[in-house]
């Protein structure tokens, strides 16, 4: 008893201690799908009023054309605006099934919290994230698993539609970076009950790559959560 | 010694109030230094355990039956690798509440009105005055399945200090007291509308994780349920916050 009073006294101390001022992060992002490629990760630590996303709330606009195209762009000015310190496409591209990035992040005083994002293909508007993680002020290694959610902004029809499927509001997957996607798809659904931001509920698929009802292959684009891990090391 | 009987159990009440709370049995009801919401002449004086708990959807189109959310010393509403309890059966295939909110283990329960959207949060507020009573549980039915529940499982607050914070995110079990056919007539919710409780246990009777729905788009023929149905873990988050 005395024992596990003394372990969630420090427990407790470390939650409390989270780092307020500068700090340095080595952040390893690793792919854990098997099918699933990340377009270019947006790393950012800011603070208490900032966020990329909330589940259980509608997507931003900035968030929505991450979502649905993979656009980091306005994400990066918001959290600019938010004086985030960001670290934009660390992987200099696409992100592989499988595949891992490295990045340094400093931090400034107040920019307490990490949060990662990235599109997640081929998806309408699914993305990996990790939001708002409290910055532990002490030294060491921290792992954290990362879900897939949904944006909530674009009914999942998994119909591979090229580039214009990218644009925020066009309906489509803009590309499915594996080069193992259909086509012909009918759509598999046009409606979306669930409008905020929420886990996504994985991917239907089908057996047929020029016909049927979806352009993705229910053997390969799919996944369970998690589907990243994140190892921040505070140095 | 009136006088001297009426001092010694407001020190007392002073002393456990200042750390950390607990409940004696002796004294004067008048020493409680704090209004106790029961006219019941308790002679303690209790110390009140509050906390706010926020559920939060986080599924596409599994709206939740009402919250049962428990607090407890001892026991458990379900165990992995054990048959479910008829309470959890009941509320693993109908979304009734009741028998797990009436369980004998229990002490203070609590819930939120009715159903709770995909999309959207609840928050419920549970106290007890009874130290021991310091784990909390909660179960709430998917009810777009056949017997599938998420919630969380006797965790313990007792090191919670007030103003303290916790989050979790459940994954979901499986009562397995309903084998999953996603038949039409055999869910509850609004995929279906069909049965709640059926006390035939044409299953494995036993909880585990569950292994998520298969629904008629991806290619189980015979079933309700579509793709908008399906879901991934975590179902929910939860946050706990101790009041007082």
């Amino acid at each position: 008893m005395k024992n596990k009073q003394l372990l969630a006294a420090s427990i407790l101390s470390v939650f409390a201690a989270t780092g307020a001022q500068a700090q340095d992060l080595n952040i390893s992002i690793t792919n854990l799908t098997q099918g699933l490629h990340f377009t270019p990760l947006i790393v950012a630590a800011h603070n208490g009023d900032a966020s990329m996303f909330s589940v259980a709330t509608t997507a931003s606009t900035e968030l929505q054309m991450m979502a649905e195209g993979g656009d980091i762009s306005g994400l990066d000015t918001m959290l600019m605006a938010a004086s985030a310190d960001i670290k934009t496409n660390p992987a200099g591209g696409l992100l592989a099934p499988a595949g891992s990035t490295e990045t340094m992040l400093s931090t400034t005083d107040g920019n307490m919290y990490l949060s990662i994002t990235a599109m997640m293909l081929p998806t309408n508007d699914g993305f990996v994230g990790l939001d708002s993680w409290a910055i532990p002020s002490e030294a060491g290694t921290y792992t954290i698993w990362l879900n897939a959610y949904d944006a909530g902004t674009e009914a999942n029809d998994e119909m591979i539609v090229g580039g214009a499927g990218g644009a925020p509001g066009t309906a489509g997957i803009p590309a499915a970076p594996g080069g193992n996607g259909g086509a012909n798809g009918t759509g598999v659904s046009d409606s979306q009950f669930n409008t905020n931001v929420h886990v996504h509920r994985g991917a239907i698929g089908d057996d047929d790559a020029t016909a049927g009802s979806s352009d993705l292959d229910n053997r390969v684009h799919r996944w369970l959560n998690p589907v990243a891990k994140v190892t921040v090391t505070v140095q | 010694m009136l006088y001297f009987k009426r001092l010694a159990p407001i020190a007392l009440a002073g002393f456990l109030t200042a750390c950390g709370g607990s409940s004696s049995t002796n004294g004067d009801p008048n020493a409680n230094p704090m209004p106790v919401p029961t006219p019941d002449p308790v002679p303690t004086p209790a110390m009140e355990y509050q906390y706010q708990v926020t559920v939060t959807n986080l599924t596409n189109f599994q709206p939740l039956s009402p919250l049962a959310l428990v607090l407890h010393e001892t026991g458990q509403i379900w165990q992995i690798g054990q048959s479910a309890s008829t309470m959890l059966e009941n509320l693993a295939e109908s979304g009734d509440n009741s028998g797990v909110m009436g369980a004998d283990f229990v002490v203070s329960s609590a819930s939120n009105d009715g159903i709770l959207l995909p999309g959207m949060s609840a928050e419920v507020m549970i106290m007890t005055t009874d130290m021991m009573a310091s784990h909390l549980s909660l179960a709430t039915m998917l009810v777009n399945t056949n017997d599938a529940f998420t919630g969380l499982n006797a965790i313990d607050l007792s090191m919670m200090e007030v103003g303290g914070m916790m989050m979790f995110n459940p994954s979901v079990y499986d009562s397995g007291t309903e084998g999953n056919s996603e038949m039409a007539g055999t869910i509850p919710g609004p995929a279906d509308g069909g049965e709640g409780l059926n006390a035939a246990r044409d299953d494995v009777d036993f909880v585990a994780m569950h292994p998520g729905v298969v629904s008629a788009d991806d290619g189980l023929s015979s079933s309700v349920l579509t793709g908008e149905h399906k879901f991934d873990n975590p179902a929910v988050s939860v946050k706990i916050v101790r009041m007082q």
